[in-house]
């Protein structure tokens, strides 16, 4: 005991860096290792974190999913499918009440949050009836609803233009959401750029016009740039507007944003995309985080967690585990439904049919790798696990396609690391309980 | 009042509610597949038994993989995908090589038998591991396995193993197996159909084999347990129901044999010519064939009343005219075989007529069986059986009731499990080798991703639990699940006009069939051992 | 009877330090029934355990003295040597697989097999079973014992009396048995299934097989054994004939006089007349210890004792009206009726509950001491929550304070209130549970097994606690243990329970001899004999 407070800071560190798991170090370690053959490759590793960051944010309500469903006692929510089909099925519903941009992305999330709940409702029941195999039953309840809403994309009576088949009845198997503006709603708000820098032959005499870039050098980007209209300003000097993709870039010249650099050179310009940062999806996470960080502190998030920690002694204190449980998993199914309208949202299409059959696993991986294990999570597990995991999948596409060219290691390395993941959580748990 | 255990005894008795419950998921089956026949007015019967025939021939021995560790308490093996994994690389291995034949064909056996067991060691270790979660571990080790897979044969081969890329499995650009291979036919040297043609016979034939196979089998077995002094073993009702469906199957097929018209053979005989023709046959056998061919089909036209007369002596013509005289010329070969069909065609219509009712026509009509194939099934049926008769087999059902006990009464049971799973593994690598050979091509990254689900989801339909399984649900159900594969699409497509409807529907079963058997097997178990106040 | 089988010869066993067994020496010849006695905790388990080589044994540094059996010095280091050597065990739970019939269970693992055209090949484990030989041996065994069932009967739905036989029969069917241990055999037995068992053993005997026969029912030892030996707390009492000795000698032998903890009475202490608990035909389904029917009336003010020997069912009690496992009857407390089965009303009532398992339903192990401490007084009162729009959210400062009055208050030694209760020692943890009971601020309070797996310096913390809240709060405790020493030091009266049911009450001034035959469930023979 006295060691203990002698030590102090030092042992607290060393506990907190002990609490780390296996997992946790070697996706730490193996993202380090692939971001550094990545620099010395080329890659420009400020795209690289982009990238990250934007992933993080559209992943990161899906992993959040977990933590209730954890907490409860029920294991990771393998039957995420079920909260993400509710989800769909309020994006899809907004869609066809003409909804676009960011009212189409609210009345989406209010509309999901009704089914979800029911759903949940009802998925929660289903937990309870069969307690011990909580994780395979749900894993096969995911995969039979993904099977069923299949039917219901093709039978549904929506006749919005922009969801159904040219031809014949039923939905599209992706729904461009760029057609009713609701592409990167979350994503463009406030997005700003830290460090970008784009080199660009320009004279006096070239003032308001418009080059159209199609080619940009290979190595330093992997973007385009589509057109750089560099308008005239008042007091000289120019204030070009950039796209990077379709997002408008604000200029600064010479501070934050893009730089420009004013040359005289004919050759075609240079562009460092620095990190843009997606303010909106990443309040949003960190909103939802607070919200499942803040219901664990409250009366009815202990008692989820007391229930899943120790269901007796949960009992013996006069709760109703089986009532915790079904709250739990409707709050866990709501979080589904709502991440998959962020993830869409950002991904710019949203996929319907077979794709959200095996969206569990990487979520599940996501927050186990974060230091979770089936049977308890923190919101600092999802925090890290979702940076962690989608940096390192973002980070090895490139990066393995520069090394052995042509060959896309990326896919591989998600589906060994993923699944080896959940597997070594799985010879953790223990038996009974 | 002692509630807990006498009841349980009574509950099993009790009469039709709990035998719903017990099967509900085969009644639900068999009732849709009834209702799909009804509804679909498209399908012929010969299709759907061939298709039917076809596919209980490539799937039983997965899903008869699948029992050992049902009985050795693993839970469903959704782990034999690296089993079909396995299979997959020898097959791979040999096909590299350009071994081909029923000598590759084995050679593959032999192979797939060593990565499989390789394997299934380690697979068994997880299970040992991951005790309690078997069954999520079971597919999650399959996706895992699945990125292995993968990393070697999309990667390793070519960016390690420096292969030729002009060699026909490699991609252009040198690295890795590509998308499809092409097994070849045996006769080229190549591993498709290795098994399968090497003897076949028409489908009504194969019932009245196996109809009167199992007929003596049981036979066999009621007598031995007479004389060993275990009769109670024997079912007599049971005994008489089944020998009396043997006996109307074989009463059946012979009527249907009788009645069938000979046009039916000769079809059939065109049909192979047709069928051996190729660049290395040999002519002159053909060319015999052929003409005792013709000259059946000329005593047929002599019966003939006048108006069938003159379609036989087209048909003959055709063959003395057209197609002997240019079966040595290679340039010619497709216009031959074209004709060689047609006229088969002919006959067979000729011989629909003929028929005197649809359904011996249907019977009739449907594919042929292969019979090495067929074999290769049976004995694995008997196997299981008899392995489970065995010390080995014994340990199995000891350690599957209860680890503790087992353990307690000194059997190996991490040891008993690992040996379950490998058996189970090298298994479905052997099926997955049949599989293959039959279908023809492989589909490298994509041909074994399903046979986990689909293997289980047809014994879970033939009446099999997470801890109860035998030869009897593995191929009942494959009958089952088969049936309503093939007709789903089509209940779409005739009621819906939509054919993915059916489809959809499909794999909806599938997973809802897995997801619904587990669920009630566990609420079953919970509700068992809810406890009582005395 | 020269014939000795079985001799243990200065047998002595400790743990870490703590002595469990000391010098225990008795034998055991052939065609003799031996009946070994003791309270719980008195060593018999041990001394089974070192005679099958359990490994808890062999992993704690083995034991002093010597197993002789049949003549020759024996170390048995696992329980397939003690097979070998000769001896079994008729198991108190079954070792029976539902699933196999007779026969499929009478030979697991020894199963009798044939050589196949395979098993040349790839070994033993392929051999054909043999059934009918099985079928046979099976049908010898079980006629041995007189048991007419057909050998491939089932073994799921067989009545218990038939399943604890197949396993006798599994034992006789080891060759070369020479030894054979029954474990409590008669506790799960009806009444005319025990006769049935006792003559079986008889009939064992008299084949030369020598037996142990561990029970507490005193009045089947007189019954049926030859001589009986009695433990106590380690230390062997006497071994006497059973002719030479009666029911009250052995239970007083049994019982002994104990390190008594002194017995502390204040005259601050009020017991009022009204009765707060009254119970009424409480029957509770927990596992072990199964309550089969209790009348029990509770005055405020009062500390009843609730003892018993272990599986009898006094533990049922407390956890059948606190609603830990399912119960019927009837429970009126302060006048009203309490429902049961439900948690909440009991604790909404005011009665709180320390239960006997504190790792498994006291405590979250991997949460704080301050949480544990708060938590059901949180949930069931809403103390401890603020408000956070509309929304209550746990109050860190609120339960901090309360937490740092209790760990000053009740003593316990932690780091810090935030420090995991899974890192406390037994006596701080039990402290823990206590804590969280008094925050609900009960008006009664049900106690089990409070100082179970404590050291003695904690136990008497403990118990003063329990008193001082007596005295100080006026709270009504009904107090559940094994360790009858601790009742009689601050219990009014004491409950004796066995079988499921009240056997009777005694102060706690009572002799060790009635304590004794009270537990054992022989007071009703012997008072047949006064009369």
């Amino acid at each position: 005991m006295i060691d203990a407070e002698n030590g102090g800071a030092f042992s607290r560190l060393k506990s907190a860096v002990g609490s780390i798991g296996i997992p946790t170090w070697i996706i730490a370690g193996l993202w380090a290792i692939v971001l550094s053959a990545g620099y010395y490759k080329g890659i420009s590793v400020e795209t690289l974190l982009s990238d990250t960051i934007r992933r993080v944010g559209m992943n990161g309500v899906l992993v959040l999913a977990m933590v209730p469903a954890i907490q409860s006692g029920t294991g990771p929510n393998f039957a995420l499918p079920i909260g993400i089909s509710c989800g769909l099925f309020a994006l899809i519903t907004a869609i066809e009440f003409d909804y676009t941009g960011a009212s189409w992305l609210i009345m989406s999330i209010l509309f999901s949050i009704p089914i979800a709940g029911v759903v949940g409702y009802l998925y929660g029941k289903l937990l309870n009836a069969v307690k011990g195999s909580e994780m395979t039953i749900a894993t096969y309840t995911g995969f039979s609803i993904v099977a069923f809403m299949c039917l219901i994309w093709l039978v549904v009576p929506f006749s919005h233009p922009n969801m159904g088949w040219f031809m014949g009845e039923g939905l599209r198997e992706t729904i461009q959401l760029d057609a009713i503006k609701g592409a990167n709603v979350l994503n463009n708000f406030a997005i700003f750029n830290i460090g970008g820098e784009v080199v660009i032959p320009t004279s006096d005499d070239e003032k308001g016009q418009t080059f159209v870039i199609t080619e940009i050098e290979k190595k330093t980007t992997t973007i385009n740039i589509k057109e750089v209209e560099i308008p005239e300003v008042k007091g000289g000097g120019i204030t070009p507007t950039f796209y990077i993709g379709d997002i408008k870039l604000p200029t600064v010249i010479g501070g934050k944003g893009i730089r420009i650099i004013k040359t005289d050179s004919t050759e075609l310009p240079a562009v460092r995309r620095g990190i843009t940062i997606p303010t909106g999806l990443l309040l949003v996470f960190a909103f939802f985080s607070v919200l499942v960080w803040l219901f664990f502190r409250s009366k009815a998030g202990i008692a989820i967690s007391a229930g899943g920690l120790n269901p007796r002694f949960a009992q013996a204190a006069g709760l109703n585990i089986d009532r915790s449980r079904v709250w739990a998993n409707i709050l866990s199914t709501m979080l589904g439904a709502i991440g998959i309208i962020i993830y869409s949202q950002s991904y710019g299409y949203a996929q319907l049919y077979q794709a959200p059959m095996m969206m569990a696993f990487p979520a599940v991986a996501a927050i186990l790798i974060g230091g979770a294990t089936a049977s308890r999570a923190k919101i600092s597990h999802v925090v890290i696990g979702v940076i962690l995991f989608q940096g390192l999948l973002t980070t090895a596409l490139p990066v393995t396609n520069a090394l052995f060219e042509g060959t896309d290691l990326s896919e591989i390395a998600r589906m060994v690391i993923q699944n080896g993941v959940i597997l070594f959580a799985l010879t953790q748990v223990k038996r009974g309980g | 009042m002692m509630l807990g255990e006498e009841n349980k005894v009574d509950f099993s008795s009790k009469g039709i509610m709990p035998w719903i419950v017990d099967n509900l998921v085969t009644i639900i089956f068999v009732v849709f597949v009834l209702w799909g026949f009804s509804v679909s007015k498209d399908i012929k019967t010969y299709f759907f038994l061939s298709e039917l025939c076809n596919r209980i021939f490539r799937n039983s021995f997965l899903v008869l993989s699948l029992i050992i560790p049902v009985l050795a308490g693993l839970g469903l093996n959704f782990g034999i995908v690296i089993g079909a994994m396995s299979g997959q690389a020898a097959i791979l291995l040999v096909r590299y090589f350009d071994i081909g034949g029923m000598g590759g064909f084995l050679l593959c056996f032999v192979i797939a038998f060593f990565f499989a067991a390789i394997c299934g060691y380690f697979t068994g270790k997880l299970y040992n591991k991951t005790r309690g979660q078997e069954m999520i571990a079971s597919l999650i080790v399959g996706f895992f396995a699945n990125g292995i897979y993968q990393f070697i044969f999309l990667f390793v081969v070519g960016a390690v193993l420096i292969v030729p890329a002009t060699h026909p499995m490699i991609k252009p650009d040198g690295v890795g197996i590509r998308m499809t291979v092409d097994l070849k036919t045996a006769e080229e040297g190549g591993l498709k159909y290795a098994l399968e043609n090497i003897y076949k016979i028409p489908f009504i034939q194969a019932i009245l084999i196996i109809a009167v196979v199992i007929l003596i089998m049981m036979v066999i077995v009621y007598y031995l347990n007479v004389k060993n002094g275990q009769a109670h073993k024997n079912r007599p009702i049971s005994f008489c129901f089944n020998a009396v469906l043997c006996i109307a199957a074989a009463v059946f097929s012979i009527h249907v044999m009788s009645v069938t018209p000979k046009l039916f053979n000769t079809v059939y005989d065109l049909n192979i010519v047709a069928g051996s023709l190729n660049e290395k046959a040999d002519i002159e056998e053909i060319t015999s064939k052929l003409k005792a061919i013709v000259s059946e089909l000329n005593t047929e036209a002599e019966r003939a009343d006048e108006a069938m007369a003159p379609k036989f002596k087209a048909v003959v013509s055709d063959i003395t005219s057209k197609v002997i005289p240019n079966l040595d010329k290679p340039n010619m070969q497709r216009g031959v075989l074209n004709l060689i069909g047609s006229s088969a065609t002919k006959l067979n219509n000729v011989a629909i007529e003929r028929s005197p009712n649809a359904l011996v026509a249907n019977i009739a009509q449907v594919t042929t069986v292969p019979v090495i194939t067929g074999v290769f099934i049976i004995a694995l049926c008997i196997f299981t059986m008899l392995i489970m008769k065995t010390k080995l087999g014994q340990d199995f059902r000891s350690v599957g009731q209860n680890q503790h006990i087992a353990e307690v009464s000194g059997i190996n049971v991490d040891r008993t499990r690992i040996i379950a799973t490998m058996i189970s593994i090298v298994l479905a690598a052997w099926g997955q080798l049949i599989f293959l050979q039959s279908v023809g091509t492989l589909n490298t990254y994509g041909a074994h991703l399903q046979i986990g689900m689909f293997s289980v989801a047809a014994l879970l339909v033939g009446g099999a639990s997470t801890s109860k399984a035998s030869v009897k649900n593995a191929i009942f159900g494959v009958i089952l699940f088969n049936a309503m594969f093939i007709i789903s699409p089509e209940i779409g497509k005739s009621l819906f006009d939509q054919a993915m409807l059916g489809e959809y529907f499909r794999s909806f079963m599938v997973y809802g069939v897995i997801g619904a058997a587990l669920g009630i097997y566990v609420w079953k178990d919970i509700k068992k051992s809810k406890l009582d106040v005395e | 009877m020269s014939d000795t089988l079985l001799r243990f010869s200065n047998v002595t066993k400790n743990y870490y330090g703590n002595i469990v067994l000391e010098n225990i020496n008795f034998e055991v010849h052939a065609g003799e029934i031996h009946a070994l006695i003791g309270e719980n905790g008195a060593g018999k388990s041990t001394l089974m355990n070192i005679l099958f080589g359990m490994p808890v044994i062999h992993s704690t540094g083995g034991y002093d003295g010597d197993v002789i059996i049949n003549g020759e010095k024996t170390l048995i280091k696992s329980p397939f040597e003690a097979m070998d050597a000769g001896i079994g065990m008729v198991h108190q739970e079954f070792m029976l697989i539902p699933g196999f019939t007779i026969t499929e269970n009478i030979k697991i693992n020894r199963e009798i097999t044939t050589p196949n055209i395979v098993s040349g090949v790839l070994g033993k484990r392929l051999e054909t079973l043999d059934m009918i030989k099985m079928d046979a041996d099976a049908r010898k065994a079980l006629d041995t014992l007189d048991m007419g069932i057909e050998e491939y009967t089932m073994v799921a739905g067989l009545p218990v009396g038939h399943k604890q036989f197949i396993e006798i029969a599994r034992e006789i069917d080891k060759t070369g048995i020479k030894i054979l241990v029954f474990d409590e055999p008669t506790a799960v037995l009806t009444e005319s299934e025990a006769q049935n068992l006792l003559a079986a053993v008889r009939r064992l005997a008299k084949l030369g097989i020598g037996i142990v026969f561990i029970s507490h029912r005193l009045d089947e030892i007189m019954d049926v054994a030859d001589r009986v030996t009695v433990l106590r707390d380690g230390q062997h009492v006497a071994t006497k004939d059973v002719k030479d000795t009666d029911v009250v000698e052995i239970a007083q032998l049994m019982i002994g006089r104990k390190v008594t903890l002194s017995r502390v009475q204040s005259d601050k202490r009020k017991i009022s007349d009204e009765v707060m608990l009254s119970v009424k035909n409480l029957h509770v389904a927990m596992p072990g210890e199964m309550v089969r029917g209790i009348d029990l009336e509770v005055r405020k003010g009062e500390i009843i004792g609730i003892g018993g020997l272990a599986g009898q069912g006094k533990l049922g009690i407390a956890n059948g009206i606190t609603g830990t496992y399912l119960a019927t009857g009837k429970v009126i407390f302060n006048g009203k009726p309490l429902p049961l089965n439900s948690p909440r009303s009991t604790i909404e009532a005011g009665i709180a509950f320390v239960s006997e398992d504190r790792k498994g339903v006291g405590l979250l192990l991997d949460e704080s001491i301050e949480l544990n401490i708060a938590f059901t007084a949180m949930q069931i009162h809403d103390k401890f929550l603020s408000n956070f729009f509309g929304y209550k959210v746990r109050n860190d400062h609120e339960i901090r304070k309360h937490a740092e009055r209790m760990i000053k208050d009740i003593d316990i030694r932690c780091n810090s209130p935030m420090q995991n209760t899974g890192s406390l020692s037994g006596g701080n943890q039990q402290k823990v549970c206590v804590a969280r009971a008094l925050t609900q601020n009960p008006q009664f309070l049900f106690v089990s097994e409070p100082t179970r797996g404590i050291d003695i310096g904690a136990k008497k913390l403990i118990l003063d606690l329990l008193l001082k809240l007596n005295e100080e709060y006026g709270m009504t405790i009904v107090m559940t243990s094994s360790e009858l020493a601790e009742l009689r030091s601050i219990c009014d009266k004491i409950v004796i329970i066995c079988g499921g049911a009240v056997e009777g009450v005694l102060m706690p001034e009572a002799s060790d001899a009635e304590f004794g035959l009270m537990m054992s469930g022989s007071r009703a023979h012997v008072r047949g004999n006064d009369k």
